[in-house]
């Protein structure tokens, strides 16, 4: 190759990196506390997840009497199979958490206001799309671990007034989670929701860059943006920080083996049964709140109103500051450990004064667990939002974000419960103890 | 002024003219077609599944042994079948599902305290499959039994939801 040529290739090569990033970025975009990189690191652990999968495809065997074998083989001593498998299932478990932190990033810097309305609704559909996959891949080795789940999971579907039933017996396959469920679930882990991810992913990077790159504050008229190129100035921030994640993952995966139960065996329930960890906030309701509202409705109008959001005026943070400034920040924290302590406050109460005992009453229970609940939910938001903008002169947005705050503090919470107090038959229970 | 420049350019190509329109629609209606296409073939495949359990729904009689072989107040796993016979206490037997109708966990029978204890919500069910602790929402689902020449025949291919229990879903001796 002659000299041009070289050069041409080089530049074919950095032209492509420019098409996904602009030619310049603004500098104050750099910095790292403004991200913490959440989205570019979501995108690393997913490529990541695409090599890791791609690579196991070679080894697991998709039936119910072989995926069992299967996986275990990837333990021998002479295999990587096994440390390929963790890095899967360690990437998948850090992505959910690096995309929700990503979505809380997202709505805490203001970024989902005019022009950057669509690409929320896509990230929405995105975050959707990882649950799905991480969800559909649990089944796949066919312990004991995933039977349970999938079953507790699908069961939870059956909740959905109307269609219930029909959307269990879809992803199901039949009435039971069984030969035709395996399949399924791989169809969709293998190919419907990579690809979809993919496209999707896409797009989502299109429209950051359409909008201007990052979020940043309103410009003052006296002092332009400085603007650095991205080549080398962003790129290589990104490659040290994706880089280094990987190697985080890589190493995480040779000390911690995936989880890998008994085979599963779908005559014996274990003790107890739990759905995966970023599903156990709905199953810590589900034991607390009428079937219907736990599953259906309580889910329903928190996606609605996330895909709401950023269309209600006055009720997104202005750009670039975290939390709409210091005083914005004071609140987030307060309504953030408010709903922590809250939650943990009414699931005691609710196990130990309430619940103690009782049996089912269809008629009493959908209102004392539905509709009552829901009631007072959505009065405590309400009555909260009202308060914070007349008595303390917050914004709607500010009042808004707190709302948020607490709702995400509720769900974690939730999931916090779910993961480490909750033992045999589902009781409380102190995990230290 | 390069915006109008723009929108006439766009015009041209998107084009008033007759040809360049039918020939737009033509490829939006194939377009459409497909999609429709793809989804009754999806729909295909669904359906044929479908067929496919029901032919193996057809030989779901399970035989689950003599009538002198279960004693009243009793709970009998047949692991065939996968469901549960239980013998009430005028003789007459059951055949209840082993799924908890809360959240899909296999239920055992508890000898000792004489009931069904779901081990994932702690749901607990009586002897004839009634809730006895929430939060299963639902008794046991049942499934028809048929006692011929004091052979107890179970019919497995459809579960049957109730809300409570009644005498009449007890088949006896007659």
């Amino acid at each position: 190759m002659n000299s041009q040529g070289k050069d041409k290739s080089r530049r074919s090569f950095s032209d492509f990196l420019v098409h996904i990033h602009p030619p310049t970025v603004p500098e104050e975009t750099l910095r790292f506390t403004l991200s913490w990189g959440l989205g570019g690191m979501s995108a690393m652990l997913i490529f990541l997840l695409f090599g890791s999968g791609i690579l196991q495809l070679l080894t697991y065997e998709p039936s119910v009497s072989g995926a069992y074998t299967s996986v275990m083989a990837m333990y021998t001593p002479q295999s990587l199979a096994g440390w390929i498998r963790n890095i899967h299932h360690w990437s998948a478990n850090l992505l959910v958490i690096f995309v929700v932190l990503h979505l809380m990033r997202v709505f805490l810097t203001g970024a989902i206001g005019p022009g950057r309305r669509l690409n929320w609704i896509i990230g929405l559909v995105l975050l959707f799309f990882v649950l799905c996959a991480n969800f559909s891949g649990y089944l796949l080795p066919w312990d004991q671990l995933a039977y349970w789940a999938v079953t507790i999971c699908t069961s939870m579907m059956a909740y959905f007034p109307g269609i219930g039933n029909w959307v269990m017996a879809l992803f199901r396959g039949g009435n039971e989670v069984g030969p035709a469920t395996l399949s399924n679930f791989y169809a969709l882990h293998i190919a419907f929701i990579p690809g979809s991810l993919l496209l999707l992913m896409i797009w989502h990077f299109w429209l950051v860059r359409r909008s201007g790159g990052l979020i940043r504050a309103t410009e003052k008229p006296d002092s332009p943006t400085k603007r650095v190129p991205s080549v080398p100035e962003l790129i290589v921030r990104e490659a040290a920080i994706g880089l280094s994640l990987v190697a985080v993952v890589l190493i995480i995966s040779v000390f911690l083996n995936a989880p890998l139960d008994e085979q599963a065996n779908p005559g014996l329930s274990p003790n107890p049964a739990k759905a995966p960890w970023y599903f156990l906030g709905f199953q810590e309701l589900l034991l607390h709140l009428h079937p219907v509202f736990a599953i259906c409705v309580f889910p329903v109008l928190a996606s609605l109103a996330l895909v709401c959001l950023p269309f209600w005026r006055g009720a997104v943070l202005p750009g670039g500051t975290w939390f709409g400034g210091q005083r914005g920040q004071a609140l987030a924290m307060w309504s953030f450990i408010g709903g922590i302590l809250i939650s943990f406050l009414l699931v005691f109460v609710d196990e130990n004064l309430l619940r103690a005992g009782k049996g089912v009453d269809g008629i009493a229970d959908i209102v004392s667990r539905g509709y009552l609940p829901l009631f007072i939910f959505m009065l405590v938001l309400a009555g909260g939002l009202q308060l914070l903008v007349l008595k303390f002169r917050f914004s709607r947005a500010h009042a808004v974000m707190a709302g948020m705050m607490f709702s995400f503090a509720v769900l974690a919470a939730m999931t916090i419960i779910g993961i480490w107090f909750r033992g045999q038959g589902m009781q409380l229970f102190w995990p230290w103890s | 002024m390069r915006q109008v420049e723009k929108n006439r350019e766009r015009e041209k190509i998107q084009g008033n003219s007759g040809r360049r329109k039918f020939l737009n629609r033509l490829w939006t209606l194939l377009g459409a077609l497909a999609l429709v296409e793809c989804g009754w073939l999806g729909a295909s495949i669904f359906e044929s599944r479908k067929k496919r359990r029901q032919v193996r729904k057809k030989d779901t009689i399970i035989i689950a042994g003599s009538m002198d072989n279960f004693k009243p107040n009793t709970v009998t796993a047949i692991p065939q079948g996968q469901f549960y016979l239980a013998c009430l206490e005028d003789g007459s037997v059951m055949a209840m599902s082993r799924t908890c109708t809360h959240l899909g966990c296999s239920v055992p029978w508890d000898d000792e305290q004489q009931k069904f204890i779901c081990p994932c919500h702690g749901s607990t069910f009586s002897l004839t499959g009634e809730v006895l602790t929430a939060p299963a929402p639902r008794p046991l689902d049942t499934f028809p039994v048929r006692i011929e020449n004091k052979i107890i025949k179970v019919n497995i291919s459809q579960s049957l939801k109730r809300d409570r229990f009644e005498p009449s879903q007890a088949t006896r001796l007659s």
